[in-house]
């Protein structure tokens, strides 16, 4: 359970910290790092198992029909990066809370940060590619959310849209690669693809998934040439910079790799292609990071020319560079994210990032100093520090790599290595030796600042130190997970004089020394080229793009709604037509019904009025009218199809319906204007006419054929007595059989009508639209006749006890014929509208007890109790049951716990209906609609 | 018989789609109706046409027509109208807000 509970946690996480922000600031950060050291200690749990060997999975079922399980796997490379995630992401927990500003809104930092944490967490622990592939899309958007935290800066926007449009768009790539793997495999189970990996290789797919996966990866990972959005994503707040662009997210690729490494590698396009990417990303990287002078800048061109070197070890495809790459993975996350963190204090404490107009902070910052100076000497590879072990590992692997010419390789490994050397020491001089140069005079933040990146700090000291003990464990069992056989690393810093890596190692130092001793010719040599600007480029294919969509949208939708609905009626007739002429059918058989007389005269007024309906629809009333006679028709026709409930249903429903219209008609105009020319009718009328023969067509052929599946409704009439304790099929189906899908529907009824409530409050209330209604009461003509006429009045309240006794009778025999709670519901609604017309609205209202807000909360409370109450008898929820009850002087009748939800549908319905049409006539009261307080209308008089 | 209703089914189709294409929200309201009648029509008919024989549990029957195509058209009718309201008060907003009834907004149609 513990793997998938420690998934979960960050995304719990990352609830709380809105929930925590009244409590402050500093509660919102603790809980986020609570919750981030949980699932941290979680994993460690596991870590000696894992360690051993024994790796660690949880697997539940979710679409199996699709090969989509929620699997999860703990084994040594998870660990490694499930460490990672969660171990920096506490120090950048406790750094974000001293570094944003107080008008930075904490608890969205939070929530995002932690949303990513999961992502990314997810990713790692992921054991189902498809599940990996969902984690994969969100860490694409919290990232997007993360680099546009501070959204009023538009450097942000643009660095957040351009990272999600470059990772974004490979991780489309990565879905078809992933798909095409699982296909090849027959299984989305990684476990499964692991074990198949001849069966892959030698798929003519295996090329293109390769190259699909491979620019996911490469996107995420910031590979050249997709690397430019690494950079721009530096908008970002320093602490996300730190933990998404150097620690996690950018090695998401490299994880990726090193995830389906035994399936993918080892053949000649993996080797020349992740290779050459990864070469080719360290050298540019580590050359443009010289030049640059933004602190972040130099830091994130860094971290592409190392996730290059990464990349570069992983494509080899032998198991000591994937144990490299391990090891690297682990130093780089150390010394870059402290350095990044250090960037923060410099910028916090200075107010820049530019080391042109820095330096001399040796004296003035001496904590930051130090911090600096361990961490940017790790980066260059200065022994003994653990930046210094990895990089000599990687010189040793590239001599074995069989890249080209046995120099090629090993020669610009360490061209890579003089420019990393360069760089991270301008980084240390330019920033901290020398004069000072700005005014003011900065030092070093309190503690709770320099904490986290000295923690960094000295594990990269510690492992440069001791990485036997320290790491080596840890990248022995990462990289026996990756290659999936294993392998026991050894590190050590000496390996004698003869030892070429030594040597490099030295050319690297001396050569970068004076690379660093020539910046300013270097400089103005790099200056006096033109450079690419990525954000031109990437405008350049983007703009067209987006000019594109947006004129495609705009033709297809300029905001009018008949235009859009005539496009979408369109294409879907056309393509149903498609389909229909291409596919196979054969005629229908199943036997037909004789036409008979009288149904076939109420089709003939069927559809004379629905044809009267279309074209009188400029006369409003003597359409809705024909609606009418449409309803009834069709709940005559329920009655003679065996459906007497539907007829039941279909008349009430018709009468509120045509009540509501009614008063719709009340405000607007009785009449619709004559307004599309000829050309436009004849386009509607062919597009309606076309659907209308579609619809047909495909009705008579359900009608004509019988269905290709047994009917499941066989179970339903077999066990509606027997099982649910009713005679009538459709009403135990109701609120028995498929109850969990009414008590929805009543919810669903119930929202909107009070969504219709809110809306009228809404127009109620002082405004425009409310104004209107003023206006119209004033420019409404003179009342003409009886308003209230006496024997409506006077019929009406005769009636509602009858009918309000037919409600209580088609309800308690609805469980065993026609009838059932959504007709009483309606009858009994119909009784008191009746009261309404009758007697005004004012007259009504003041003898209404129960507001029918009440009414809608009571059934569904009612409904829910009921079906809650079978858990007390250890059921499932609305498990009916029913028993026979004496009742003297009744005779013994049946009684069932559904009759008592469907008590709950009768109020919900009724509520609902009732505060619909009780909305819309509080919107008549205000419109000017005089009501009466008296009995009778005022014809009659008080006196008489 | 099945030819009739399909018709009917067709016709209530295109009425309703015509209706709402005009471009004003009372026939747009209008033709959601009709449309919800041929939507409502054609799931019962799903079940096919069997007169007289109502699913109501009778040792006497002679058969039964398929009651769960009828549980969920009653559930739709009744769904149905509490469509049908919230577009009426939605349409009602906007004519008192706006003083327009048109279904169209910005483009032509």
């Amino acid at each position: 359970m513990t793997l998938a509970l420690i998934a979960a946690l960050p995304f719990l996480g990352a609830f709380f910290p809105a929930l925590t922000l009244r409590a402050g600031r500093t509660a919102c950060a603790a809980t986020a790092f609570a919750v981030t050291a949980l699932a941290f200690l979680l994993v460690l749990s596991h870590a000696p198992a894992v360690l051993r060997g024994e790796d660690v999975f949880q697997s539940i079922q979710w679409l199996p029909a699709l090969g989509l399980n929620v699997s999860f796997r703990l084994d040594g490379l998870a660990l490694l990066f499930s460490g990672l995630i969660l171990g920096i992401g506490m120090l950048v927990i406790l750094y974000a809370r001293f570094y944003l500003s107080p008008h930075d809104p904490m608890a969205r930092f939070y929530s995002f940060l932690m949303l990513f944490q999961g992502a990314m967490l997810g990713i790692v622990l992921s054991d189902n590619i498809l599940l990996l592939l969902i984690f994969w899309e969100l860490t694409s958007l919290s990232s997007f959310l993360l680099i546009g935290y501070w959204n009023h800066l538009p450097e942000s926007r643009q660095g957040a849209r351009m990272a999600l449009a470059v990772t974004g768009g490979g991780g489309l790539c990565l879905i078809a690669g992933l798909l095409l793997l699982g296909r090849i495999a027959g299984s989305y189970e990684l476990g499964e693809l692991l074990a198949n990996a001849g069966k892959i290789q030698s798929s003519p797919l295996y090329t293109p998934a390769l190259l699909l996966i491979l620019l996911g990866a490469f996107t995420k990972s910031a590979q050249f040439p997709f690397h430019f959005w690494l950079p721009r994503a530096m908008a970002a707040p320093t602490p996300v910079s730190a933990y998404l662009h150097s620690a996690t997210m950018v090695k998401a690729g490299i994880f990726l790799m090193a995830r389906l490494w035994p399936v993918l590698s080892g053949t000649p396009e993996w080797f020349w292609i992740v290779t050459s990417a990864g070469l080719l990303t360290m050298l540019i990287g580590a050359k443009i990071a010289f030049f640059q002078n933004d602190l972040k800048g130099l830091l994130a061109y860094s971290t592409v020319s190392h996730l290059g070197l990464i990349t570069m070890l992983l494509g080899f495809g032998t198991q000591e560079a994937a144990a490299v790459a391990m090891f690297h993975i682990l130093n780089h996350a150390t010394f870059k994210a402290a350095l990044f963190l250090s960037a923060g204090i410099i910028d916090h404490e200075t107010g820049t990032r530019d080391l042109r107009r820095l330096g001399g902070l040796r004296t003035l910052m001496p904590i930051t100093f130090t911090l600096v100076t361990l961490a940017s000497l790790s980066m260059a590879g200065i022994p003994p520090l653990n930046g210094f072990l990895s990089k000599e590992m990687m010189l040793e692997a590239t001599l074995h790599a069989g890249y080209g010419p046995v120099w090629l390789l090993p020669a610009l490994a360490t061209i890579a290595a003089l420019w990393s050397v360069a760089y991270s020491v301008r980084f240390l001089a330019h920033g901290f030796l020398g004069e000072r140069k700005i005014e003011q005079k900065p030092h070093d933040p309190p503690p709770a600042l320099w904490a986290s990146p000295a923690v960094l700090t000295g594990l990269a000291v510690l492992i440069g130190l001791f990485p036997m003990p320290l790491a080596a464990p840890l990248v022995t069992a990462a990289t026996s997970a990756t290659t999936a056989a294993p392998f026991a690393v050894k590190i050590a810093h000496w390996h004698g004089l003869t030892a070429p890596p030594l040597w490099l190692s030295l050319a690297a130092i001396a050569g970068g020394a004076v690379v660093l001793r020539l910046y300013r010719p270097f400089n103005r040599l790099y200056e006096a080229f033109p450079k690419p600007d990525a954000k031109r480029l990437f405008d350049a294919v983007i703009e067209p793009l987006a000019r594109l969509s947006r004129r495609l949208t705009g033709a297809l939708d300029n905001g009018s709604f008949t235009r859009a609905t005539a496009i979408a009626l369109a294409t879907l007739t056309t393509s149903t037509l498609y389909a229909f002429a291409t596919g196979p059918h054969t005629p229908g058989t199943r036997a037909l019904l004789p036409v008979e007389a009288v149904p076939a005269i109420g089709w003939a007024v069927l559809v004379t009025a629905t044809t009267l309906t279309a074209l009188l629809h400029r006369n409003r009333l003597i359409s809705l009218l024909f609606v009418g006679v449409i309803g009834l028709i069709l709940s005559a026709a329920f009655a003679w199809l065996s459906a007497p409930d539907l007829a039941l249903t279909q008349i009430t429903v018709e009468v509120v319906t045509v009540i509501l219209m009614l008063l719709a008609l009340h405000f607007l105009p009785n009449g619709t204007p004559r307004e599309s020319p000829l050309p436009r009718r004849i386009r509607d009328l062919t597009l309606a006419a076309s659907a209308g023969l579609a619809i047909a067509a495909l009705s008579y052929a359900l009608m004509t054929r019988a269905p290709a599946f047994a009917p499941i409704s066989a179970f339903h009439l077999e066990q509606s007595k027997p099982g649910a304790g009713g005679a009538n099929a459709v009403n135990t189906i109701i609120v028995d059989f498929r109850g969990y899908d009414t008590f929805g529907e009543i919810i669903v009824l119930g929202i909107a009508a009070l969504i219709i409530f809110a809306l009228t409050e809404a127009l109620l209330a002082p405004g425009p639209a409310s104004r209107r209604l003023a206006a119209l009461a004033k420019a409404r003509p003179a009342q003409a006749g009886d308003r209230h006429p006496l024997i409506m009045v006077l019929a009406t309240r005769f009636i509602l006890p009858f009918a309000l006794v037919i409600a209580v009778f088609i309800f308690l025999r609805g469980h065993n014929l026609p009838g059932g709670g959504f007709v009483a519901g309606l009858v009994t609604a119909i009784a008191f509208v009746m009261q309404y017309l009758a007697s005004g609205l004012g007259w009504t209202e003041a003898r209404q007890r129960i507001a029918f807000h009440s009414l809608i909360g009571a059934g569904i409370l009612i409904a829910g109790a009921t079906g809650a109450a079978a858990w007390a008898f250890g059921l499932p929820f609305l498990t009916s049951d029913y028993g026979y009850i004496h009742l003297w002087p009744l005779e013994e009748f049946e009684w069932a716990t559904a009759a008592l939800f469907d008590l709950g549908v009768f109020l919900t319905v009724l509520g609902a209906v009732m505060l619909t049409l009780h909305s819309l006539s509080r919107l008549a009261r205000r419109a000017g609609e005089s009501t009466a307080r008296t009995p009778y209308d005022v014809d009659i008089g008080e006196g008489v | 018989m099945e030819a009739l209703i399909a018709i009917a089914i067709g016709m209530l189709t295109a009425s309703g789609l015509y209706l709402i294409l005009r471009q004003r929200t009372f026939p747009l309201i209008l033709g959601l109706s009709l449309i919800s009648y041929a939507v409502n029509l054609f799931l019962f008919a799903s079940g096919r046409l069997a007169p007289g024989l109502p699913p109501i549990i009778d040792k006497a029957a002679a058969g039964y027509t398929d009651p769960l195509p009828q549980a969920l058209v009653l559930t739709a009718i009744v769904i149905s109208f509490g469509m049908t309201a919230v577009i009426v008060i939605m349409a009602l907003g906007a004519w008192f807000a706006g003083g327009d009834d048109r279904s169209d907004t910005g483009g032509e149609g």
